[in-house]
């Protein structure tokens, strides 16, 4: 057995026969019923949302959902929502908070969706409005990164009370070929980004921003699916569980912190911004 | 026939020099718009802003300008960045990079916050320098806006960012990208208190910040010309393979599709954000006593009504 690069945990995460986001949907909940719509723009088939029962709850699901071959692709934009896309999960999200649902998120994206209407329609403010509500969302929120979470893009359906992870998934702050554009021009240079960014599970886990990972069967969770979904399942009714003996208050206090506590920095040198270039008093706004 | 199609320079200047903006005294200022020289003493008194319109970049230093004399006392001065990834490449040192950033800006990272007075209102001010790392938001960025949150909502004064960025820190990986759900949750807590966030957003704005922080404040200012979004224009180029259209991500574009309030002249600035700082003030949410009393009795108190 040899040990998996980060890279080749890139392409477990990606690999096309990987259980996606609909799979899990129909092994683990009864009744799924799909909506559809932002009520503002128009429906993303990128993103995937419903309601739905598990075990004896009904949850809100709003999850990624790629495509299996080229033609689902196009349709499903390999998983890359729109604003409307973000949107339409921002819709389900206040409308499980209105009926007291708790909500189950599905993360598997590259990022968002990268293109001249997405950026006339505000990508930048569909994904910070959903983080800002998630924030605030008065119910509880588990996230599970089945495949790959890319950037804000994963994160606009990402802040949560639990964040669990497949031992095979990744998640960064933006996809190994994306930091490879940005630092070196050079998106041929992803693997080297993989290794650099710590993106695997178990660099989430030490970094204390995952919470749990879910193991895989050997091989990878594509090599029998019903395995890895069946645990996906379990978890999710423990940490569900978990999070429901918990009365509002307290659970909004401990989602603070969670995100609060995240970050790694010191108490360095004094630099104050009056020890830089003294010149600038020359600019007075009147 | 290859040279007869190809195109002039834009901003073809004879004699000009290629090797950046500044001229070897550095008494003239060359407008990277126009290409036009003008006297610094003349550029500082216009706030840096050329004749032909083009708003230059100020530093975090010069930003503060903005503020009443003498009123900026500056916060979290000793918070510094650490290497969490032990991010090394073959063309990247995250720590030795920190270091030249530090010895060349004198700041610790990119982001400067504190208390000021803007013609007598108080508030609280965060300003990015993109001079370090691109204004790029990593721990300490994020760290330090999100204790800037809570000191305005602890002290019931308004809050404004001034933002130029590339986005979240690449050397910091998923941690930068925790930093957007970090700042944005200290920032609920801002809105239930009834204390306006007032947003700037000067070039360039994008990424992982626009999609955090700056993109929801309550008032978003930009500033003209300013590009302002999402992806990157070269990432949406290789996505596309298509030109983009010329105002493509401009404040002006935003603006046209609804996204900031308005696009303000820097000349106008100052007594915009003072009537703007007047006027919420005033509103009932922000006298009313009991929201006073859940402010005075710590930030927690918001959650319970």
């Amino acid at each position: 057995m040899t040990i998996l690069t980060p890279w080749d945990k890139v392409q477990l995460a990606r690999h096309p026969h990987r259980p996606h986001t609909l799979d899990y949907v129909k092994a683990l909940f009864e009744d799924f019923t799909e909506f559809h719509g932002d009520r503002r723009f128009g429906d993303d088939a990128a993103m995937l949302g419903g309601v739905a029962r598990f075990g004896d709850q009904t949850i809100m699901v709003v999850g990624h959902q790629k495509g299996r071959d080229a033609r689902e692709n196009v349709r499903r934009n390999f998983g890359m929502p729109r604003p409307e896309g973000y949107r339409k999960a921002l819709r389900l999200f206040q409308h499980a908070e209105r009926f007291g649902m708790p909500v189950l998120c599905f993360i598997d994206t590259p990022g968002a969706d990268p293109g001249i209407q997405s950026e006339e329609r505000g990508q930048g403010n569909a994904i910070a409005e959903n983080i800002l509500v998630m924030a605030g969302l008065k119910v509880p929120i588990i996230a599970t990164v089945i495949g790959e979470g890319g950037s804000g893009g994963a994160l606009a359906i990402g802040v949560c009370d639990r964040l669990l992870m497949l031992e095979h998934s990744v998640y960064s702050v933006a996809s190994p070929e994306g930091t490879a554009a940005i630092l070196w021009r050079d998106s041929a240079k992803a693997p080297d980004a993989a290794k650099a960014m710590r993106i695997t599970a178990q660099d989430l886990y030490a970094m204390q921003v995952a919470d749990t990972i879910v193991a895989e069967p050997e091989g990878g969770a594509h090599t029998s699916p019903e395995l890895v979904i069946a645990a996906v399942g379990a978890a999710l009714q423990v940490h569900l569980a978990g999070l429901s003996r918990l009365d509002q208050e307290s659970l909004l206090e401990q989602r603070y912190h969670k995100y609060r506590a995240i970050g790694q920095y010191q108490e360095g040198m004094h630099r104050s911004v009056f020890g830089t270039d003294g010149a600038a008093e020359l600019i007075r706004f009147s | 026939m290859k040279e007869f199609f190809r195109r002039t320079p834009k901003h073809f200047t004879p004699g000009a020099r290629s090797n950046g903006q500044q001229v070897p005294d550095n008494m003239w200022v060359k407008c990277p718009s126009c290409g036009e020289l003008t006297y610094v003493k003349q550029l500082n008194d216009n706030l840096k802003v050329c004749k032909c319109g083009h708003h230059m970049r100020l530093s975090a230093r010069e930003w503060l300008g903005l503020l009443d004399a003498d009123s900026f006392v500056e916060h979290d001065t000793t918070l510094a960045p650490v290497d969490p990834l032990t991010f090394v490449s073959a063309k990247d040192n995250y720590a030795q990079k920190v270091v030249e950033n530090q010895e060349r800006t004198g700041l610790n990272d990119a982001l400067i916050s504190g208390r000021g007075v803007i013609d007598g209102n108080p508030l609280q001010i965060a300003i990015s320098e993109f001079a370090f790392i691109g204004g790029s938001m990593g721990s300490v960025y994020g760290e330090k806006l999100a204790r800037a949150v809570e000191q305005a909502t602890r002290h019931s004064i308004p809050l404004m960012t001034i933002t130029a960025t590339g986005g979240a820190r690449q050397h910091e990986g998923v941690l930068s990208l925790m930093q957007m759900a970090k700042v944005n949750i200290a920032l609920t807590r801002l809105a239930a208190a009834g204390l306006p966030h007032i947003a700037l957003l000067v070039d360039p704005c994008y990424a992982g910040v626009m999609a955090s922080y700056a993109s929801v404040a309550d008032i978003i200012i930009a500033e003209p010309g300013a590009r302002v979004g999402f992806a990157g224009q070269r990432v949406i180029e290789q996505t596309i393979r298509q030109k983009l259209p010329p105002n493509f991500q401009t404040a002006e574009f935003m603006l046209e599709h609804g996204m900031i309030d308005m696009v303000l002249a820097r000349s106008d600035l100052r007594t915009t954000v003072a009537r703007l700082l007047r006027l919420y003030a005033a509103t009932p949410r922000h006298k009313h006593p009991t929201n006073q009393h859940a402010r005075l009795n710590g930030v927690e108190r918001v959650y319970a009504k």
